[in-house]
């Protein structure tokens, strides 16, 4: 659904965005993370048919964002990083607007708004001021505009930047289902946490140019290094350390605890407890010592 | 930069549907703006009401002193007041309307929609032009139901059409202009400073109008209107050609960066050296310079002329419309015979012509400066013009020399001969670098309102400049201080000379 080659954007001598390469296929979420003035607003501005990419290609729901704007901008819902509302119209007015401006009829629009405002528990807003909305509210309106004509790719700048975790949740969710509907969604956050909770797979950027790419457990691996597993025991230690050093390499261990790295747990871990069960040792718990996707995004930024 | 396609969105029931929902939504949001509605009530109902009060009064009062005419002029020239001030509101909505949208960071949202730039461009254009239109119509029917009431008045129909047609093309004109600042600057308050290119130029054509409504000249008023209707289609040219998503997106501050403004006018104005194929860049210091003078005269100037064929072009239909007003006045207003006696003219009467007081001293420098001044001015000129008013400055003498050619004919003289003892001699010099200046000024004129794809507005004009400069140097000049030479050493002799002799 978004498919993009080499992409790249300059403003007079500054190169934006530098040689991207990226594909984002139908019911994927792609989170494009990166720091302030990396590249990510002008990226999804130029898979959102807004910019003119310099050089390269970007082909979105089938259409060239260079030779079919128009098209791609159709088939495209764009949250953007602020709602900009108007603020002295109401609800209805503000999203009979947008409708008109993307085809929809009166009727249609009606309908799907109401629809999504439901969703979203927004429906006392319909005949609002937006004026009169909090924050939060004006970012739920800002993503029912987006979501309106029903669009197969989503780009999200932010979606939940100024919501309280209640909506935040509702907003999360409504993503999850856009997911299960096969659209594409390319997210473009801050909010690490929210990126690992709703993205399929992350691309980190930097400087224009894409640095790391892919899946948030292939990242921990490729930056972070192996998974490094945590054993809980019932007894001490000292009496299996012999036996599971013999399994992986132990990288410590306290009383009841020992800690060991893998690069393939789907193996050697079902090995490591049959050992243990062989040998009556009274296993807790075993899991994956928890890394966030802050230490990878860190570490990317540091290295780079 | 990409101009709109503009055959594209012609003309389609959805691109007008898209339009209407654009100037539908505008219009209803400055309606709701009290700041906005405000000004725009007193001055459609109350201040034409007042005007026409004012008319009323004001008819008695000079009539009572004998002078009605006073009067009769003021009622049309109210007329154009109550027209003109709800339009000025339009300037204020036209201004505010991309730049302010971006400011409220409402813009992006309004770009990532289908619409194509050409659609959003006339929707704003017509969002800001038509609710201050309408209210100039209005505070006309109430200004002259107010005095059809108060004095049984009413306006010739040719009146009436014209303040319409003056008030709509001043309004498109305005707006037109506003929408492309809007477009181009980066805060509100920007393009509130940059108004100024609009409201003064404005302002003076109405302190004009207000002087040719006394005289109650309106032929004179339809050309004004004529004038303001290519200025509107220059200006909306130059905003469908301007305005595009990038732009309005990809522009963030304004930063006067003089170093880059300086390159910029330093890689258009230097030009390579050149001397017939050799390798100049490693011969002595002589062999540099000559390459440096035969790159400039013999490669670059010629190129940098024929790149400005258009500008020639229309510098050469102002010569013929020059031609033509000047001997279409000499028909029109004969001189006396005595005023032009060329047999007696001596060598007193050209060194006596800094006492008609217009005339600059009658020396080579005083000449000089005198033909650069104007040629400086025609380039201030056009630079707020677009580049006719530097078109029209050197029609002006033109014209004057042709109304004395055409006056010599009827007069019994040989035109050609007076234009070939009076002006040729330093005209050869002088014409062309008249011609070149002015032509170079109109590409300066213009470079605003079309820049290359992939140039900025900025960038065209600095290199029109840089060019200017060059051609200006180079070629103007020296030309001028020939000219200046011959005409005040060698053209009186020529014609006394010749006209002096009997027979002739």
């Amino acid at each position: 659904m978004i498919e993009l080659l080499n992409l790249t954007k300059k403003f007079d001598d500054f190169t934006a965005v530098d040689r991207v390469t990226l594909s984002v296929a139908a019911g994927e979420i792609v989170a494009l993370l990166g720091p302030n003035g990396a590249g990510k607003t002008t990226t999804v501005r130029m898979i959102g048919g807004i910019l003119r990419p310099t050089e390269g290609r970007a082909i979105v729901a089938g259409y060239d964002v260079t030779r079919h704007p128009r098209e791609v901008r159709r088939r495209v819902g764009f949250l953007t990083e602020h709602p900009g509302l108007y603020l002295r119209m109401r609800g209805r007015e503000y999203l009979e607007f947008f409708g008109g401006l993307m085809g929809l009829t009166a009727r249609e629009t009606e309908r799907r708004a109401i629809e999504l405002l439901d969703k979203l528990d927004m429906r006392e807003a319909w005949e609002r001021r937006m004026g009169t909305y909090s924050k939060g509210m004006r970012q739920k309106m800002a993503l029912v505009r987006a979501l309106l004509h029903d669009p197969p790719v989503l780009l999200l700048d932010e979606p939940t930047s100024a919501m309280d975790p209640h909506s935040a949740r509702l907003v999360r969710d409504a993503i999850f289902t856009l997911r299960d509907h096969r659209r594409t969604i390319m997210l473009c956050t801050h909010n690490l946490t929210e990126a690992e909770t709703l993205a399929d797979r992350i691309a980190i950027i930097r400087r224009g140019r894409i640095v790391a790419l892919g899946s948030i457990a292939e990242l921990k691996h490729r930056l972070l290094g192996p998974p490094v597993m945590e054993l809980q025991l019932a007894c001490p230690v000292d009496g299996v350390l012999d036996l599971v050093s013999n399994v992986v390499k132990i990288d410590g261990y306290g009383d009841r605890w020992l800690r060991y790295t893998t690069s393939d747990p789907q193996v050697t871990n079902p090995r490591v407890l049959q050992l243990l069960a062989s040998h009556q040792a009274p296993v807790v718990t075993l899991s994956e010592l928890p890394r966030s996707l802050e230490e990878v995004y860190l570490r990317v930024i540091e290295e780079m | 930069m990409a101009a709109i396609p503009w055959k594209k969105w012609a003309g389609t029931d959805e691109s007008i549907k898209a339009v209407r929902i654009l100037v539908r939504r505008e219009i209803r949001d400055a309606l709701r703006d009290w700041r906005i509605v405000t000004p725009i009530v007193i001055l459609t109902l109350f201040f034409p009401a007042l005007m026409s009060f004012v008319a009323d009064l004001a008819l008695d009062w000079v009539a009572r002193y004998g002078a009605p005419i006073i009067g009769e002029r003021i009622i049309p020239f109210l007329l154009m007041v109550v027209g003109f001030f709800p339009i000025s509101f339009s300037l204020v909505i036209a201004l505010e309307t991309f730049v302010g949208e971006k400011e409220r960071n409402s813009l992006e949202p309004l770009l990532a929609t289908p619409l194509t730039d050409a659609q959003l461009y006339m929707g704003k254009m017509l969002a800001a032009m038509v609710p201050p239109l309408l209210a100039a119509y209005l505070g006309f029917a109430v200004y002259l139901a107010g005095l059809y009431f108060f004095k049984g008045w009413t306006p010739e129909w040719e009146l009436l059409v014209l303040m319409i047609a003056l008030t709509t093309a001043e309004g498109l004109v305005m707006v037109s202009a506003a929408v492309v600042l809007s477009s181009q600057a980066t805060s509100v308050r920007a393009a509130n400073l940059l108004a100024s290119f609009v409201i003064v130029p404005v302002a003076l054509l109405l302190q004009g109008e207000a002087i040719i409504m006394f005289y109650a000249n309106y032929g004179v008023l339809w050309w004004i209107l004529l004038f303001l209707i290519v200025v509107d289609v220059i200006l909306v040219r130059m905003g469908v050609h301007l305005f595009n998503r990038e732009e309005l997106l990809g522009r963030e501050i304004d930063e006067l960066n003089l170093g880059s403004v300086w390159r910029t006018f330093k890689t258009h104005f230097v030009w390579e050296r050149w001397f017939f194929g050799r390798d100049v860049e490693k011969g002595p210091f002589w062999l540099k310079l000559t390459g440096t003078i035969c790159g400039l005269y013999l490669r670059e100037l010629p190129a940098l002329l024929r790149r400005s064929w258009l500008a020639f072009v229309l510098v050469g239909i102002g010569i013929c419309g020059a031609v033509f007003v000047g001997c279409d006045l000499a028909a029109r207003y004969n001189l006396p015979a005595e005023a032009l006696r060329l047999e007696e003219l001596t060598p007193e009467v050209f060194t006596a012509l800094p006492d008609w007081g217009w005339l600059p001293n009658f020396t080579p420098l005083g000449i000089f400066i005198n033909n650069v001044r104007a040629l400086v001015l025609a380039w201030l000129l056009a630079i707020f013009s677009f580049g006719t008013l530097a078109v029209a400055l050197l029609m002006a003498p033109l014209a004057i020399v042709f109304f004395f050619a055409a006056q010599a004919a009827r007069l019994g003289y040989d035109p050609f001969l007076f234009l070939a003892t009076f002006v040729l001699p330093h005209g050869l010099f002088e014409l062309p670098a008249a011609i070149i200046a002015t032509a170079l000024s109109v590409r300066l004129g213009a470079a605003l309102m079309s820049p290359p794809r992939g140039a900025t507005v900025g960038e065209n004009w600095l290199r029109a400049l840089a060019e200017f400069t060059k051609a200006f140097l180079a070629l103007t000049l020296p030309l001028l201080a020939l000219a200046a030479v011959i005409e005040v050493y060698i053209t009186p002799l020529i014609v006394i000379l010749t006209f002096s002799r009997p027979g002739w």
